[in-house]
């Protein structure tokens, strides 16, 4: 049916005479008009994490907005992981299923698009950077923008939002010595200030980002990260890191014996008094727990000076996908102004946005100026310096050793 | 029709295992086209037994499995041997019969909440009794050695293993013999166990493989209160199933075949003790001692049985508390405020998974049903019960772990077109459903006074009208009971959802685990309690649509 409705609507895009085996084709961002006439009546589903009421929510926003505007429905399908999706995409190839696939956009970045990338399970050639709203896009001061960990992205997979490693800390609570300052002087506070820090354990995407701002700190040729691993010097060069470590751990929350599942979890420990420090990819994130009574309003942010990891994150299309124009008019309003604007104010979510506030019109700049960006959130010059992601395959190695090393019940 | 029935059954019950056992085994032995695997090999066995810490994940699943098992089994023989036929054991089997209903993973967040160093004990404990205004460093969720896990796993197994000795007494002589040996001086429980415990053992054996089966490969609890460096193998397997470097995937697969070798190994151990424990009780029974200084172990099983019923509850009660509650800080009793701000974020999508749940968990219940009953009817008209065999097939699904078999059966699904397709998660619950409804029904429909359907016979009545005019109404009452069982199971089902319905068809459960990977204790307390009222309602359908049809019908209200 979906198939047949495709053909139809592409063929009366291209003009009647024009239907041949080439209209069946996949769309061609270059020309939008068509993109949205092909996507009008189309079901996008979205497969995208579902462990925030407030993301899901500006989801079904997205959705209702499409709905009206463009005739697109989007069903949000919730996943507890990622790489589930991926997953699903592979398990279609297995079974033969190159059309028609039950992925329409996959809310991704890092580890998993490197993957799928290399498995060749992405929509192509490049289509983010032919979409109209991509002219806003903030290539120039954003160069997670173009390569995600290291792998260029090929207009593969377009940007939605930015992320920066903030810390948080409760300011009304007494701690011993000054806040720290690098990973170093944080394994110094832990043991001044037994059981109060603790990160997720790998591969927990937020502990594992963890490991790499300290590995980032702490390697002697910080270039060495932005090729791919080198499994025989490997030990070697990662050895301050966990040297560290296991400094670190004997003073952590449940003496390194237990870890917290991911942020969240982290989070609920802060508010309940049993960890002091913590840290989040969303500088926003304090501010809009607190809304949401999930933390105390005396809760705020500190970075390091030397510099936080940071990146981007990304929606891309599988190649299998059934709505692929349905897709597109997401993607694409996913990057107006009005989207990102929302995106960014911490009573909706406070997702930084990868747009360039220069380029756009002054009504929609108006919209970024009226944000109150919240209590307990940084102001963009406060962030501090980028530190960039490692190339993936670190934090395979990483992730090993580590579970060697203390993952294993020793 | 009726001659199709049982076929039909043993189709649903064994097909979807066996194919998807065959889609595990080809990846472990490295075939799997789509990633480039197309030559046999056994590489992946190796790697998966030099992944570190994976002797440990094993040992895990292995003794937790086995140590939930006896203690859960222990307490319930206890009790039952010690109680039954009292008014006493009456009153508990109400309080427990619940239980059974609340779904696993909404009982152990209950405990977490429960027990946890930043848990409502230590609040209420805390500045008084601990001296301090922060919740302790101590490690009591997630301990190393699982204990928390299999006190969370034996809390909820109690309730099931009781109520299959429950349907399984009737068919003994427990009163008459326990009187007649407690007339001959042996104790309550030394009486029970020597002449009506046999019997009902063999009865509920298959369960008690089931629980064991469940308690080796669950994945649900064993996140929220099991192990975390390492965790168990089940586990470890759906982490590697979802890991993004996809070549893990031929490893996971080898994974879920040695799940699958642990659940064997742990009911074959069980076996060896069986042998052992019934040499053993052969002895004593021979020494001919009466043991009738029972009381402290009867008082142990009853005071352990509540207690698990009070935990529970009390955790349940503590997820409605959050789910309400503003903010709420250690060590404060209760939240600082109120506020339903957290349902009515939540409803909108609630909606849609609710709809989905209900239509989906009532087909599958009424296919179940129908194909139950037609089982039954035949087997009463032809006389010939499937025996033990039968009894194998009903618990195949329930005996090999789910992690073994699902993925497997999603690429079948991929295969033939039906993947994500409401009639193939329909067809899923199905799988799991059917064994439940079958197995709570056929009791009560065998214990059915045949002379009743003789005399309708005598009547001039047809079988079939016998069957609708007399059978069926006189067995609505456990028809519905059976049907709010299956319909509890369907709701309770996650992985089979995830993967065979791929998201696209999300239920209250599904959706439940997808919030809970947030952490969000407000939205948890939401969901679980959505999870928990559904089986609920359920229950109370199949005691107030019998009483009501029936209340003109005084005889009606006994068999109820």
């Amino acid at each position: 049916m979906n198939h047949i409705r495709k053909i139809l609507a592409a063929g009366l895009g291209a003009g009647l005479a024009a239907i041949t085996a080439a209209s069946a084709a996949d769309p061609n961002p270059k020309d939008w008009n068509a993109v949205k006439q092909e996507a009008r009546g189309q079901a996008v589903f979205f497969n995208a994490w579902g462990g925030s009421q407030n993301i899901n929510e500006y989801i079904a926003w997205a959705g209702s907005q499409l709905k009206t505007r463009y005739g697109v429905t989007v069903n949000h399908v919730k996943l507890d992981d990622t790489a589930n999706a991926v997953s699903t995409v592979v398990a279609e190839k297995t079974a033969g299923k190159d059309t028609d696939g039950r992925i329409d956009l996959i809310w991704i970045n890092g580890e998993n698009f490197a993957s799928m990338k290399r498995q060749g399970l992405l929509f192509s050639p490049g289509w983010a950077d032919q979409m109209p709203n991509w002219r806003y896009i903030d290539v120039e001061n954003k160069p997670t923008i173009t390569v995600d960990f290291t792998i260029p992205t090929d207009g593969m997979e377009s940007p939605w939002g930015g992320a920066k490693l903030v810390f948080f800390h409760d300011s009304a609570r007494e701690k011993t010595g000054e806040l720290p300052d690098s990973f170093r002087q944080l394994v110094k506070w832990t043991a001044n200030n037994k059981g109060r820090f603790s990160y997720p354990a790998p591969p927990d995407f937020i502990g594992s980002s963890f490991l790499k701002q300290a590995l980032s700190e702490v390697i002697e040729d910080p270039t060495l990260l932005q090729k791919p691993v080198n499994a025989q010097t490997f030990l070697e060069t990662t050895g301050p890191l966990f040297e560290q470590l296991d400094q670190l751990h004997p003073n952590m929350w449940r003496s390194g014996r237990a870890f917290p599942k991911n942020y969240p979890a982290m989070a609920q420990l802060l508010g309940d008094g049993e960890l002091d420090i913590i840290f989040a990819f969303n500088p926003a994130e304090a501010s809009s727990a607190i809304a949401q009574n999930r933390l105390p309003d005396t809760v705020r942010s500190f970075t390091f000076s030397g510099g936080t990891l940071g990146n981007t994150h990304f929606v891309a299309i599988p190649y299998n996908a059934t709505s692929k124009a349905g897709a597109l008019v997401l993607a694409n309003f996913l990057i107006s102004p009005e989207a990102q604007a929302r995106k960014q104010d911490p009573q909706i979510w406070g997702d930084p946005t990868v747009l360039n506030i220069n380029k756009i019109d002054k009504e929609d700049r108006a919209r970024f100026e009226a944000l109150d960006l919240g209590i307990a959130t940084l102001k963009p010059d406060e962030l501090g310096p980028m530190l960039p992601e490692p190339h993936p395959s670190w934090m395979t190695e990483i992730e090993k050793e580590w579970t060697r090393r203390y993952g294993a019940g020793n | 029709m009726l001659r199709l029935a049982p076929i039909l059954a043993i189709a649903v019950l064994l097909g979807p295992v066996a194919f998807g056992i065959l889609a595990t085994v080809l990846p472990a032995f490295g075939f799997l086209p789509s990633l480039q695997g197309t030559e046999f090999t056994t590489r992946h066995f190796v790697e998966l037994f030099e992944y570190p810490g994976l002797i440990r994940s094993v040992v895990l699943s292995l003794t937790t499995g086995l140590v939930t098992t006896g203690i859960a089994f222990a307490i319930v023989f206890v009790f039952v041997s010690g109680w039954y036929g009292s008014r006493t054991f009456a009153r508990v089997q109400h309080i427990i019969s619940p239980l059974l209903s609340v779904p696993h993973a909404a009982a152990a967040f209950g405990l977490a909440f429960l027990i946890a160093p930043s848990g409502f004990l230590f609040r209420l404990a805390s500045p008084e009794l601990t001296g301090s205004a922060r919740p302790p460093d101590l490690l009591i969720l997630n301990d190393p050695m699982g204990l928390t896990m299999i006190a969370g796993l034996v809390a909820k197994e109690i309730p099931f293993i009781l109520l299959v000795c429950l349907a399984a007494l009737p068919q003994t002589t427990a009163r008459r013999s326990g009187q007649i040996a407690q007339a001959i001086g042996y104790g309550r429980m030394s009486g029970f166990a020597f002449t009506t415990w046999p019997l009902v053992y063999r009865q509920i054996r298959l369960a008690v493989f089931a629980v064991i089966a469940y308690a080796t490969s669950v994945v649900d609890v064993a996140v929220i209160l099991g192990p975390s460096s390492p965790p168990v193998l089940s586990v470890r397997l759906t982490q590697w199933m979802s890991d993004p470097d996809i070549s893990l995937r031929f490893m996971a697969s080898a994974g879920a075949l040695l799940q699958l070798a642990i659940t064997v190994t742990a009911i074959l151990i069980w076996i060896l003790a069986e042998r052992v424990v019934g040499w053993y009780a052969k002895r004593l029974y021979l020494t001919g001692r009466r043991m009738s200084g029972d009381a402290w172990a009867r008082w142990t099983g009853l005071v352990t049985v509540q207690a698990v019923a009070v935990i529970i509850f009390l955790g349940l009660g503590i997820l409605a508390l959050w789910s309400v509650a503003g903010f709420w800080a250690f060590p404060d009793n209760l939240p600082r405020g109120f506020t339903l701000s957290n349902w009515t974020r939540v409803l909108p999508s609630l909606s849609s998974s609710l709809s989905t749940t209900l239509t989906v968990g009532l087909v599958a219940t009424l296919l179940a049903v129908v194909l139950t009953l037609a089982c039954l009817e035949r087997e009463a008209r032809t006389h010939r019960t499937g025996g033990s065999r039968a009894l194998w097939f009903l618990y195949l699904p329930l005996i090999v772990p789910q992690v073994s078999f699902v993925f497997g059966l999603q690429i079948f699904f991929l295969g033939i077109g039906a993947d994500a397709s409401w009639g193939a998660l329909v067809f899923v619950h199905l799988v799991f459903v059917l064994p439940y409804v079958f197995l709570s029904l056929s009791d009560p429909w065998r214990a059915w006074d045949k002379r009743y359907a003789s005399i309708a016979h005598g009547l001039g009545a047809s079988p079939n009208r016998t069957f609708w005019n007399v059978r069926f109404p006189m067995l609505l009452k456990p028809a519905l009971v059976a049907s709010a069982v299956g319909f509890a199971v369907s709701v309770g089902q996650y992985l089979p959802t995830v993967l065979i319905g791929a998201g696209r068809w999300p239920t209250v459960t599904t959706e439940a685990v997808a919030l809970a990977s947030g952490g969000n204790r407000r939205i948890i307390g939401v969901f679980a309690f959505v999870q928990l009222l559904l089986p609920f309602i359920g229950f109370a359908m199949a005691t107030l649509v019998p009483s009501y049809l029936f209340r003109n019908r005084n005889d009606m209200k006994a068999t109820a």
